[in-house]
């Protein structure tokens, strides 16, 4: 081996081996994140944390049981506005409609898709909290919606597209229309993916916060049906972690161990389990 | 093959070819149009969305024209508004992130692509998707009680001691800042990087690799003279979007960057970038030109994200084209 030889496959075997510890530092900051939300939010996990209201400054105690719940209603109405949007468009997308159609719906989609979850936040602002002049679940989540929609609507749209042709020509030729073929047929063959991607679509918007923060605010207390101000799990976590007082930082750690169980959860279901041998496209 | 043309009602393998009221009765058309309206939604809420940032800013820009960008006092009091130092902080910030997350994420996605075995490379990517849907509050909440201080009270002394002589380290360490903003968007924005180049690298065709090797290539210089350059496009796609995502990220940088617009060539000073400054005084702005200076800032930040999105999904298409072998000797 000349000595050229030898300091190419050690400048190789160095840079390879470098990618590797590249690829290691990555995801070890995974379970970096688990582990100081586990160590200093385990602590204060309890069943009052879920059941009680937040406790004032320098109570012990206390719980974020109306930012739980707030965060589930705004969770519902995105899910409300997200998923029939991004669901029906797709069908549309997929079945009905011609070229150019499909190319301004989908770069719209795309467009909205790409927008700065702070924006979403002010354009909810001035389409739900404005008109109404006042703070409210219900535009929450609407701005939460709107971000479901183009990750719901995209994905859908391919998981449509990949149901075998001949599946669509058999139901024809038994005479089915196009819209049973869609329903009894081509819908059914694909749940799995369309149900994968409401499922990640959902899991994004439950971490969202900067919709939230003039759309639904923020409450100490309960939040009375959908027209008042509430208290979500994101919003909660950020006035907590950014107030100087350490009963606050706990409940702060603790909110955040519940939310990113809850996301990685939803993750793990709909990646590892429903989306096996499918592969999901990442939005 | 005898090819009837006689009409059986709902039985046309093609709408098409069927009458108006056959296809109305078999509620094809309602479909179609009922679905038809949901997909205009997409298109309209869209189109609102432009059209009520442009209009919800409409005060400043008369007011200020041009030198909104280029002044760089931000004073509600005496309803004085300048974005510089907004702009200038998510440039910093964003910038950093990239010099910190492009290496680590291209390095990682090579590793991924080209050295692990697939089971591992899957495995892998199973976890890095996780961490791609860790929410920003989250990565906020760490950046502040664990970021924070160790750039206090470690990292920030040591390049004061080592880099001090530099513009760039200089001022006191608060911990937030720039430098702290910049990292905690590096951590964040990885992810997106490892992802789409990892598929990027993999759909480069075997052949490009084989070739290389055959010619006596080392593994390394397979990789990064023939493989890496062949998915160039498509590495600066990912690199695009992640930078997208960069500038539009609010609440960890709002809670790590100290929230005070200053224009410091030093990093280790506190400032503030345009997301963060939405986010932390929209719910407080009083008087319409305060509100709308904001949403012209969000105006900013949306034109920005679009231009930048625009590109990487030129530049991946574009590869991945490539990649599939068409017209590829």
């Amino acid at each position: 081996m000349t000595r050229r030889l030898r300091w190419r496959k050690f400048v190789s075997a160095f840079m390879l081996s470098m990618t590797g510890v590249c690829a290691v530092v990555a995801v070890s900051v995974l379970f970096l994140i688990l582990g100081y939300l586990i160590v200093h939010g385990g602590a204060s996990v309890s069943w009052n944390f879920f059941t009680k209201l937040p406790a004032p400054v320098g109570e012990p105690g206390g719980g974020m049981a109306n930012a739980i719940v707030g965060s589930a209603k705004l969770l519902m109405l995105a899910m409300l506005v997200g998923v029939p949007i991004g669901f029906l468009g797709a069908i549309y997308l997929a079945e009905f409609s011609g070229t150019a159609t499909a190319f301004i719906v989908r770069y719209a989609a795309d467009l909205l898709n790409g927008v700065p979850s702070i924006v979403i936040g002010i354009f909810a602002y001035s389409l739900a909290v404005l008109p109404f002049k006042h703070f409210s679940t219900f535009a929450g989540g609407f701005a939460l919606g709107l971000m479901m929609i183009p990750i719901t609507l995209r994905s859908t749209e391919e998981f449509l597209r990949s149901v075998p042709v001949s599946l669509r020509e058999g139901a024809m030729a038994l005479g089915a229309s196009k819209w049973k073929t869609i329903v009894t047929v081509i819908v059914p063959s694909a749940y799995r993916g369309i149900l994968t991607t409401i499922l990640l679509a959902f899991a994004r918007v439950a971490g969202e916060t900067a919709p939230l923060l003039f759309t639904a605010l923020g409450n100490r207390f309960w939040s009375p049906g959908w027209g008042q101000p509430t208290a979500s799990l994101p919003v909660a976590i950020y006035n907590y972690a950014i107030s100087p007082y350490e009963d606050w930082h706990r409940q702060a750690w603790a909110a955040g161990l519940v939310l990113l169980g809850l996301i990685l959860v939803v993750n793990i279901v709909a990646r590892g389990v429903l989306a096996r041998g499918i592969s999901v496209s990442r939005s | 093959m005898a090819t009837t043309t006689t009409t059986v009602p709902g039985a046309g393998p093609l709408a098409g070819s069927r009458s108006f009221l056959s296809r109305l009765r078999d509620g094809d058309e309602i479909a179609r149009l009922g679905t038809f309206l949901f997909a205009a939604s997409v298109v309209l809420i869209t189109i609102l969305l432009v059209y009520e940032l442009w209009q919800g800013s409409a005060l400043p820009r008369h007011q200020f024209g041009f030198s909104f960008f280029r002044t760089s006092v931000w004073d509600p009091v005496f309803d004085q508004f300048g974005a510089l130092p907004f702009i200038y902080g998510t440039l910093v910030t964003s910038a950093l992130a990239l010099l910190i997350a492009v290496p680590l994420g291209v390095g990682a996605a090579i590793f991924l692509a080209e050295l692990a075995p697939l089971r591992v490379s899957d495995t892998l990517e199973f976890f890095i998707d996780l961490l791609a849907a860790i929410p920003s509050v989250i990565y906020g909440l760490l950046g502040i009680f664990i970021v924070v201080p160790l750039m206090r009270r470690v990292i920030q002394p040591q390049l004061k001691h080592y880099l001090g002589f530099l513009p760039l380290f200089q001022g006191p360490a608060f911990g937030l800042g720039f430098l702290t903003a910049g990292v905690v968007l590096a951590i964040m924005i990885i992810p997106y990087i490892i992802s789409v180049s990892r598929e990027i690298l993999l759909s480069v065709p075997r052949d490009q690799r084989e070739a290389a090797l055959a010619l006596g290539a080392t593994r390394w210089e397979s990789t990064w003279k023939v493989v890496v350059p062949f998915a160039r496009s498509g590495i600066f796609g990912s690199v695009f979007l992640a930078l997208a995502r960069a500038l539009g990220e609010t609440m960890a940088v709002t809670m790590v960057i100290g929230n005070t617009p200053v224009i410091s060539a030093s990093l280790l000073s506190p400032g503030d970038s345009i997301a963060s400054v939405i986010a932390s005084q929209f719910k407080e702005a009083t008087g319409e030109l305060y509100t709308q200076s904001l949403i012209e800032l969000g105006l900013v930040l949306f034109l920005l994200t679009f231009i930048l999105n625009g590109l990487a999904r030129i530049m991946i298409v574009v590869t991945s084209k490539r990649g599939t072998g068409l017209g590829q000797a």
